[in-house]
């Protein structure tokens, strides 16, 4: 592909086969993991009642999907503050239910617009702000996945086993990074 | 709606005054962190909180090479909102009283 465009109201990008097929799938999955997550979210009849959903209290164990629903406050991993558990317990369990929704939201808009075989992307400007958030998801899920830190190489060594994905890792940078010139412009 | 249960902390000012935890307000703190793109950090300063270019890029900067950045302050409410948004963008952000 080349860089995303913008043609008035419109953000355009063209994928090929295989490039559509990368960001379907890697979308997908960070969809069906955060699907996954909310069908965990405990059940009650007063929920069901008020219409006032809540999630679970506490962090997922999954080091992905922990990084995409973070704590709503810095918590010392040794030694945490009881108050700050609990304060963050109930904030997560108030906030995560709408959050779960607005990233399979984003992810969902991906799917719908991003066409299987490839092709021209068509976007308004509030799609492509959408498929921002959910490339920066995949973005998220990748580095976390690949251990990515600041000091970076482009490339692994060959026998690296996470070499392969790296590659899309950093296609899926530049392809974010041209589609906030795209939606800023 | 519930809130957490807060705990009572008193602070003695040297001058002898106390001031409240629950007087102090709150600070919404994003984190630096490897992956969040430069520019789109601060893309989601601007969007978020209407900040100028200017003002959005010398918070990402001050993210980027202090490791953090207090972005917003104000009631404890406002920085759940502020804090929920920043999440939903896939910022790393947290909220604290300030000290």
């Amino acid at each position: 592909m080349k860089k995303w465009t913008r043609d008035g109201d419109l953000v355009l990008a063209r994928f090929d086969r295989q490039e559509a097929a990368v960001v379907r799938g890697l979308v997908s999955q960070i969809q069906d993991m955060l699907l996954a997550r909310a069908e965990e979210a405990p059940q009650d009849e007063l929920a069901e009642l008020t219409g006032i959903r809540t999630g679970p209290s506490t962090a997922p164990d999954d080091p992905i999907l922990s990084r995409l629903l973070p704590d709503f406050h810095r918590l010392d991993p040794d030694a945490p503050d009881p108050g700050d558990v609990d304060s963050a317990g109930a904030l997560r369990s108030l906030h995560e239910p709408e959050l779960l929704d607005l990233k399979t939201g984003v992810a969902g808009v991906v799917l719908d617009t991003c066409p299987p075989d490839g092709g021209t992307v068509r976007l308004s400007v509030e799609q492509a702000e959408a498929w921002l958030a959910a490339i920066n998801d995949v973005r998220l899920a990748l580095g976390t996945a690949l251990d990515v830190h600041d000091e970076m190489p482009d490339e692994l060594p060959p026998d690296d086993p996470r070499s392969p994905h790296l590659g899309v890792y950093h296609w899926l940078t530049w392809m974010q990074e041209t589609l906030i010139e795209a939606v800023s412009a | 709606m519930t809130t957490p249960v807060e705990q009572e902390r008193t602070q003695v000012e040297p001058s002898g005054a106390e001031i409240r935890a629950e007087d102090r307000p709150w600070q919404t703190v994003v984190w630096n962190d490897p992956v969040n793109l430069m520019s789109y950090v601060t893309y989601v300063f601007q969007k978020l909180f209407g900040y100028s270019r200017e003002q959005a890029t010398k918070l990402m900067l001050d993210v980027h090479h202090k490791g953090r950045a207090i972005v917003s302050s104000g009631t404890k409410d406002k920085m759940e909102i502020d804090v929920a948004k920043l999440h939903a963008a896939g910022l790393w952000a947290t909220m604290q009283r300030a000290s």
